[in-house]
């Protein structure tokens, strides 16, 4: 697949002190490390291993991520929000590479 | 690990499957609304010649995880390669400089209930045409860019967008026009020859076995409307031409090449036997 | 239609050589040892308790490469008391660690979900760290199934 492509989700509104629910997903073959290619050479390790999700600069979960996640990784999880802002998503691949996505919320 | 356990173990599993005591499991009854907005026809009246009273949508047949993975649009793997098909729609290639979108505009309302009615008559070519032979077409006519090679990842992404236009449309092929009688017969013939070492006709698991268990797979009626499908075992985009292959691949017998005369009459005829079940293109499945 | 005798005789015979040569060559598993270092090596030696934490996986996996996971542990998560991480296992795998999920009070609640892949049926261990120290630990079997024709 082209260049891995970030999906978020994330409420448009909620109410101040509500928790929300957060939704990621990135296209990305997460290559484990453990198969073998036609000749039977190994197949070099290529996954995403740490994602980050931070609210206005404050950090709200992250995970450090090993070859079993499987294939076009997801990730579900909950977030207190306090006032508007903006959450930062960050994915981090084993090549170097930072895949970044964004998402605003309006509290009321 | 004792090498010998898991022949025995296979061995058993299958006759306890097909032979002794077969493992019946009716499909759930349970409804498929994407997102809690669209409903989708999983069960519906056979159409008329069928061997079905009621053709079942695969969906009916998975585990309660994998059913909800397909209900929820954003949880479904499937639809990164409807985002990525739609880079492609508007992305231009080849000496003409154009993309998809130059000449069809906006795939919304373009491609809406397009890929519902495909495989479709092509008088030029002399017999059905599916997405992807249609897309080659466009591409080499229109576009003057390469034609797709099988199963190219752009191949199976725009795929996917196009017959996601179509989703929750009755699936519903037209076999007045043209030849498509012929090739619907011919399919037919197909999809009932026994084939391969183990000598297994698609009839023999999707028709006599569709809701039991062979190993640990539960049988469907191999219903089309979901493809391409996302299948958790190769975390991916799977075309159904692949799928054929694979399917016939396992029964030991030589597959047909992709899109060759053999599998088309197999795509007309499967996708008759499937009419009337919605486009849920991305399905996604085990 | 029945199958003739025949018939699935050919068939288990069939079935038969691929898991024999689908067996033949799979990696090493981790086994339950380096996943209970992986976890003193987590929680620093401190003895997991059960409860609090809830590990929920499908009993019977349609397909071990991907596969629904989900952790939730209760707790008030406030600054002074907390749900730091979670470390998700796999015993039977050729490496035990899966991911490592971490809160903090702004996460609200102590909840994940994620997909992982399984490479045998296993049981799936979840481990919890209180901003406290303490840990809490579940765990899951996951029957991980080969589909119908080795394909």
């Amino acid at each position: 697949m082209a260049t891995p492509k970030p999906r978020v989700k994330v409420p448009k509104t909620a109410s101040a002190g509500e928790i929300v629910t957060v939704k990621t997903l990135i296209s990305h073959e997460m290559e484990s490390g453990q198969r073998k290619d036609q000749n039977g050479n190994a197949i070099p390790r290529k996954i995403i291993n740490k994602f980050t999700c931070t609210f206005e600069g404050e950090p709200v979960f992250s995970c450090d991520i090993d070859p079993a996640i499987a294939a076009n990784p997801y990730f579900e999880f909950a977030a207190k929000v306090e006032k508007s802002g903006t959450f930062a998503f960050e994915w981090v691949d084993d090549d170097g590479s930072v895949y970044t996505a964004d998402a605003k919320i309006e509290v009321n | 690990m004792n090498k010998k356990k898991p022949v025995l173990a296979a061995a058993i599993g299958l006759m306890a499957a097909m032979a002794i005591g077969p493992a019946q499991s009716d499909p759930v009854d349970d409804k498929l609304v994407i997102d809690g907005e669209l409903e989708m026809v999983t069960r519906t009246k056979a159409p008329e010649g069928s061997p079905f009273e009621e053709v079942l949508s695969g969906w009916l047949y998975r585990t309660e995880e994998t059913r909800a993975l397909e209900a929820d649009s954003f949880q479904n793997p499937g639809m990164l390669y409807v985002e990525r098909g739609e880079e492609i729609w508007n992305e231009v290639d080849g000496a003409a400089g154009k993309s998809c979108a130059s000449c069809h505009g906006e795939a919304a309302s373009s491609m809406k209930g397009v890929g519902a009615h495909y495989p479709k008559w092509n008088a030029a070519a002399g017999k059905p045409y599916n997405l992807e032979l249609k897309i080659n077409d466009c591409r080499t006519a229109n576009m003057e860019a390469e034609p797709y090679k099988f199963d190219a990842a752009d191949q199976k992404a725009l795929v996917t967008y196009i017959k996601h236009q179509s989703i929750g449309m009755p699936m519903e092929i037209d076999l007045s026009a043209g030849d498509m009688q012929s090739w619907w017969e011919r399919g037919k013939e197909r999809y009932y020859l026994r084939m391969g070492q183990l000598n297994l006709a698609c009839a023999t698991c999707h028709e006599n076995y569709n809701g039991h268990y062979i190993r640990a797979d539960h049988l469907s009626q191999g219903n089309v409307n979901g493809f391409p499908t996302y299948r958790l075992k190769q975390a991916n985009m799977v075309s159904l031409h692949n799928r054929f292959r694979g399917c016939i691949r396992d029964t030991r017998a030589t597959p047909p090449k992709a899109f060759s005369d053999d599998l088309m009459a197999l795509e007309v005829y499967v996708t008759w036997r499937g009419g009337g079940l919605s486009i849920e293109t991305p399905a996604v499945r085990q | 239609m029945k199958l003739t005798r025949r018939e699935a005789l050919v068939l288990s015979a069939g079935a038969a050589l691929i898991a024999f040569a689908g067996g033949r060559a799979g990696p090493a598993f981790a086994g339950a040892a380096e996943t209970d270092q992986a976890i003193k090596d987590f929680t620093g030696g401190t003895e997991p308790q059960s409860g609090r934490i809830t590990l929920t996986a499908p009993e019977i996996a349609e397909n071990g490469n991907t596969v629904p996971v989900s952790v939730y542990v209760e707790s008030p998560m406030t600054a002074e008391d907390h749900v730091a991480s979670v470390m998700l296992l796999a015993e039977g795998n050729p490496n035990p660690d899966v991911a490592t999920f971490h809160f903090t009070p702004m996460s609200g609640e102590a909840t994940a979900t994620t997909r992982m892949r399984l490479a045998k049926t296993q049981n799936v261990v979840a481990v919890a760290k209180m901003s406290d120290g303490s840990v809490y630990v579940d765990r899951k079997e996951v029957k991980v199934t080969i589909g119908g024709c080795g394909g």
